[in-house]
């Protein structure tokens, strides 16, 4: 469906463009400001150039260390995450009931964890996880294993992704369950008139006609879980040690924890910029995805 | 046919997977401190009220939920109302930077908290609204109207153009036309729309946190206060953790045969 040139159509655009403009490129240009300064408080700033930037991308140096390594933490983060929720989403979709109440309860009890609010999905899991009062804890050491997210690095790393999956998971079979539920009866029908195997339907059927959800999930998932930070920072803090301090805490720590306004606002620009460019990639696959589509979108 | 072998098994284990921490939950706020601490029991052998009691009677507890969902109430009208209009113009027409606009508008949504947290406290404290829900309510709307373009932009496309040709041809002006005949039309995605501005607000604490102090401060920020001198007071922070679940729950109930193509926002 071709759109018509019609330039009036910014009226219509202009409340959401300052709206969003107020509290997005008002607030970055103090960040800006910050970036290239300096201050040793009472408000008096100092001129630093492209100082911070520099610091930033040097290991060497405290502040550079702290970004890379806190960045490199956050990548693998993402990357487990994105390896677990995704498969294990796509399963959950295809299991979903197909007819009845119990679809009604499935589809209530997934979206269960995404609406509590994010410091008391780390609070639940604080608790949960705790050896003394929480049913996980107590449990996995009855059994003899050696746990305890607050004193030992990979217990820490293994609550924060098993959490995140129980947050989460459910977005990505949802997503899923909304592409499956839109294939029409017929495809199956089809398939099996030609004897396809179940394997052969996910393939050709299922995974093509999921294939825009995913990548909307795949999207979500990958900058929520870049920029996450309340979960982990009840639950374990940033620790033990730094074990699991990703970008948004250290951010935190360095602007509201020690007023480094300098520093921050430099982490804050690169950190956007990551974003950005990931945000850009996926918007442009996404975009083609849409046009290579279209013709099927007119027939069907 | 679009199921797989052992389906029901698979459902079910995840199933008691999401709800056993959130059990675990409950079971804990309708325990004694006393219990807690000292036994682990699957059920709690003194059940007590006295944790919601004194959420509900102490106005320092319960004026968190009321401050919480004044400012998410207020942050899903502005959201809606600036997007419904937006959301129109992108599915119907072409004009200069649209495309460089919605991408920067995509782009908000996935910016992160941690990066505003700072000079919206500076902007906010420079007008005034520190500390007030207008000012989270504002500062959610970074993240609140792109979601809510992009959902509804998805549910305004699946309206065929010959309504609204035909609707200008009926003699219909604009917002009559908006008013009368496209937010009928595209009600349920309006409701996913909200559903999902209401979800995203009501989960968020690092900027409800950094924009209040004492007249709007959230829920989510008044439960860190269990901490004290006394230890930690776990079955406080259970119940007052319960009844923030509660209104998401109730959320779910009222669009959950919309929840599917919801979450694909509009796109299925």
């Amino acid at each position: 469906m071709d759109k018509t040139v019609n330039q009036k159509a910014w009226f219509l655009v202009l409340p959401v463009f300052a709206v969003v403009a107020f509290s997005a490129i008002l607030p970055l240009m103090t960040v800006v400001n910050y970036s290239m300064q300096d201050t040793f408080g009472n408000n008096q700033f100092f001129w630093n150039g492209v100082g911070w930037f520099k610091e930033l991308l040097d290991p060497s140096t405290d502040l550079g260390g702290r970004f890379l390594a806190s960045l490199g933490r956050n990548l693998f983060f993402s990357a487990v995450i994105l390896a677990i929720e995704v498969p294990l989403g796509i399963v959950v979709a295809l299991s979903m009931p197909r007819e009845g109440w119990s679809v009604a309860a499935c589809l209530v009890i997934l979206a269960l964890p995404l609406l509590i609010p994010w410091n008391v999905v780390g609070t639940i899991w604080q608790i949960f996880g705790r050896p003394d009062i929480g049913l996980m804890g107590y449990v996995l050491n009855a059994m003899g294993i050696d746990y305890n997210y607050v004193s030992n690095d990979i217990d820490a790393w293994v609550t924060v992704i098993v959490m995140d999956v129980w947050h989460w998971t459910s977005l990505v079979a949802l997503l899923c369950y909304a592409g499956l539920k839109s294939i029409p009866d017929a495809y199956y029908q089809a398939a099996q008139i030609d004897g396809a195997s179940r394997w052969a339907v996910f393939r050709a059927i299922q995974l093509p006609k999921m294939n825009r959800v995913l990548l909307i999930a795949v999207l979500l998932r990958f900058m929520d879980s870049f920029m996450i930070y309340t979960e982990p920072f009840v639950v374990t803090g940033g620790g033990p040690g730094n074990s699991t301090t990703f970008i948004s805490i250290e951010l935190v720590k360095i602007a509201l924890g020690q007023f480094d306004l300098g520093k921050a606002a430099a982490l804050s620009l690169v950190y956007n910029l990551i974003i950005l460019i990931v945000c850009w990639v996926f918007y442009t696959v996404m975009t083609n995805a849409g046009t290579e589509r279209k013709p099927q979108e007119g027939a069907a | 046919m679009h199921s797989i072998p052992g389906r029901r098994l698979i459902m079910a284990l995840f199933l008691i997977f999401l709800l056993l921490p959130i059990y675990w939950l409950v079971n804990m706020s309708f325990k004694t401190n006393a219990e807690i601490v000292s036994t682990m029991t699957l059920w709690p052998h003194t059940p007590t009220l006295q944790h919601y009691k004194r959420i509900f009677t102490d106005e320092s507890w319960y004026s968190g939920y009321i401050h919480s969902l004044e400012y998410v109430v207020l942050n899903t009208i502005i959201s809606i109302a600036v997007a419904l209009p937006a959301a129109y113009a992108f599915s119907r027409y072409r004009f200069l930077g649209d495309k460089h606009l919605f991408f920067w508008l995509l782009s908000n949504r996935m910016a992160p908290a941690a990066v505003y947290a700072l000079p919206f406290f500076n902007l906010y404290s420079a007008i005034g609204l520190f500390d007030t829900p207008w000012a989270v309510a504002l500062a959610h709307c970074i993240f609140n109207v792109p979601l809510a373009v992009w959902i509804l932009e998805g549910f305004v496309s699946g309206v065929p153009r010959e309504i609204d040709e035909t609707a200008f041809l009926d003699g219909y002006s604009f917002p009559r036309f908006f008013v009368k005949i496209l937010i009928p039309l595209i009600a349920s995605g309006i409701g996913v729309a909200a559903f999902f501005c209401f979800m995203f607000s009501w989960v968020e604490l690092l900027l409800a946190r950094t924009l209040t102090s004492v007249q709007a401060k959230p829920i989510a920020a008044i439960m860190t206060r269990t901490v004290s001198a006394a230890g930690m007071d776990w079955g406080l922070l259970a119940a007052a953790g319960v009844l923030t679940i509660i209104p998401g729950a109730l959320v779910i109930w009222f669009v959950r045969n919309y929840i599917a193509r919801g979450f694909a926002l509009g796109r299925v």
